[in-house]
């Protein structure tokens, strides 16, 4: 019999010189809470209102995709990367797929990479778009951004379904290419809806950018230095808030992405405002490298012609390859003996990383703020806990 | 003034409430019982068998390879092969799968299968709604329910279909064209074979008279 979670417990309160003054209340908070975004637990030690303590606990949701992965050929991990961060399994099949080029040695057409580059900038345009809703439907806002955010994303979700045949779960990235062309028709769509997610940003931001109810609950909530930024090795939307100007796409420059023309913005206080603040601007910088992407995408071929889908045994070495997810650095780290699956076979999850300071930005905020600094977070379960 | 951007975000909230009745980019969805879409042409969903003909038996092209069971992630195929063998599309004698069980429940539609599968013979179906009450064998699908005639495939995926023909039908005139080279190859050979006996036995009967000449091999059947 496994002891069931205590759901609160009431620890009395001492001075310094140990008489009590008080009681703090433990609240086990979730994993089956709503707003904590999947099967998250946190134990938070309250008093009144304001945290004193906080223990993020995790694995409810743990499916043991790294050892399966050791035990499967390596495409076949490939849909099981979709399954990480389900908002944006482009990303994810890209940082597997671009890891095992780089162990294989196989290299991806132009125009591979160019579908590659729109894909990963469409699922950062629907991962921030709905991340904007469900982190106004945190702070209260029940409903109405959340539905006009995911009215958005279903029609980036329909592009992709029309290419990969499904909504999620796309499994759309092969070693050494992509697994389906792109016709003329899909480009003149993306771009018209590519054109039209400006307005509908603009709308977006006239709804929430200046609401005072927002700029309450947000400015000035949670700063996170720069220092805790780097040192807790945070990545993503939640460093460049922080000050931090560190985006792999121009560090690493992989896929084309030294060949297409954007800024990388940066936050000042790593608020709650300046972390909402970056995804909308990161959104607007993505709705750039799309429009330079759809004009210039070249014709040819899809798929390296060295490239094997039976069969596949990568000669024995070891590598890491990483690209930027919109929640961080997605990065995958495999051994390969020479065998037909890899020897190891390691994920690094940005959410998950980026969920260890949770403690330090919530300590001495309320229990509401708690919420909106996990929504700011942007975890996502699949990939917190694989 | 406090409270004026929450008076234009009203604004917005109207807007939209009221574009949803006259604009199709502010109301994407349809009432989906009553209402559906049509699938897209890349539309996977779970896997069938396709076979030629009308016989499903007969015509499965499915020769048990066992490929698609060994590249399936969550290992959800399950195969066994024949003893005997029966002619494909090719007209080759090939092993067929007695078992070819696929366990929908667990089935992930990547279709990794499809991908893998040398011969054309398994394919992705559009159809969704498979709810059943049985909860054992009502999900575990045989060779039986997963064998769909090729008509069936043209009208899921009408171009993917049509270039499947295309690769099944350049395969079978390649194969065709090595037969028929070996066959020409083989008569060739037999009738030179034949003369160069007839004329060694020809040369024997006129050195030796005595022992008759031994009659050339039969020569089997050129296909």
């Amino acid at each position: 019999m496994i002891a069931a979670p205590k759901s609160f417990e009431v620890v009395p309160k001492r001075d310094a010189s140990g008489d009590a003054i008080g009681e703090l209340l433990e609240v086990s908070f979730g994993p089956h809470h709503p707003s904590t975004h999947g099967v998250f637990r946190m134990d938070i030690t309250l008093d009144g209102e304001k945290v004193v303590k906080l223990k993020p606990v995790f694995g409810y949701l743990h499916r043991n995709h790294e050892k399966i992965g050791e035990n499967i050929s390596y495409l076949a991990s490939m849909p099981y990367t979709d399954r990480l961060d389900y908002f944006c399994s482009m990303t994810n099949n890209w940082a597997y797929a671009l890891t095992i080029e780089k162990l294989a040695g196989l290299a991806v057409p132009e125009r591979a990479e160019y579908i590659r580059v729109i894909m990963a900038e469409l699922t950062r345009l629907q991962n921030h778009t709905s991340l904007i809703g469900f982190f106004v439907h945190d702070m209260g806002a029940l409903g109405t951004p959340l539905m006009y955010a995911f009215r958005e994303r279903e029609k980036i979700l329909d592009l992709f379904e029309e290419i990969s045949g499904a909504r999620m779960m796309c499994n759309y990235m092969r070693f050494g290419g992509v697994r389906v062309d792109v016709n003329d028709d899909w480009i003149a769509r993306t771009k018209t809806l590519v054109a039209n997610y400006g307005r509908f940003l603009d709308e977006f931001e006239t709804l929430l950018n200046e609401n005072e109810i927002l700029l309450a609950r947000t400015q000035g909530v949670s700063p996170l230095t720069k220092a805790q930024a780097i040192n807790a090795s945070i990545t993503g939307p939640m460093l460049r808030a922080a000050g931090v100007n560190y985006d792999l796409r121009k560090v690493d420059k992989y896929g084309f992405y030294s060949r297409f023309d954007f800024k990388v913005p940066v936050g000042e206080t790593g608020d709650l405002y300046d972390r909402y603040m970056i995804r909308v601007l990161e959104m607007r910088e993505s709705i750039k490298i799309l429009n330079q992407a759809l004009a210039g995408i070249p014709a040819g071929p899809i798929m390296d012609s060295k490239a094997k889908l039976r069969g596949f045994r990568p000669k024995p070495g070891e590598v890491y390859g990483r690209v930027e997810g919109p929640k961080g650095e997605l990065g995958f780290y495999i051994i390969s003996d020479g065998g037909p699956n890899p020897y190891r076979y390691r994920v690094r999850p940005p959410s998950f990383i980026n969920l260890t300071i949770l403690e330090d930005m919530c300590l001495g905020h309320k229990v509401a703020d708690v919420i909106v600094i996990l929504g700011s977070v942007d975890i996502v379960l699949g990939e917190v806990d694989r | 003034m406090l409270g004026e951007q929450i008076i234009k975000g009203m604004a917005v909230t109207a807007k939209n409430f009221f574009g949803s009745y006259v604009s199709k980019e502010r109301l994407t969805t349809v009432e989906y019982p009553e209402v559906r879409l049509e699938p897209k042409e890349n539309t996977r969903q779970f896997p069938f068998l396709v076979f030629d003909g009308d016989d499903a038996e007969k015509g499965l092209r499915c020769v048990a390879c066992q490929i698609c069971e060994k590249e399936c992630p969550p290992q959800c195929i399950y195969i066994v092969k024949s003893k005997d063998k029966k002619p494909d599309y090719k007209g080759q004698m090939q092993v067929y799968p007695v078992t070819f069980d696929i366990d929908i429940s667990v089935c992930m539609s990547c279709s990794i299968c499809v991908e893998v599968c040398p011969f054309e013979s398994i394919k992705m179906d559009t159809e969704f709604e498979l709810s059943t009450d049985d909860r054992f064998d009502g999900l575990l699908w045989g060779k039986k329910k997963l064998a769909k005639p090729n008509s069936h495939y043209h009208k899921v995926h009408a171009q993917d279909a049509k270039d499947s023909d295309a690769v099944l039908a350049a395969e079978k005139a390649k194969a065709e064209a090595k037969a028929k080279a070996a066959a020409e190859a083989k008569v060739k050979a037999e009738a030179e074979a034949k003369v160069k006996a007839e004329a060694e036995a020809k040369a024997k009967a006129a050195v030796a008279a005595a022992p008759a000449p031994t009659p050339p091999p039969a020569t089997p059947p050129a296909n």
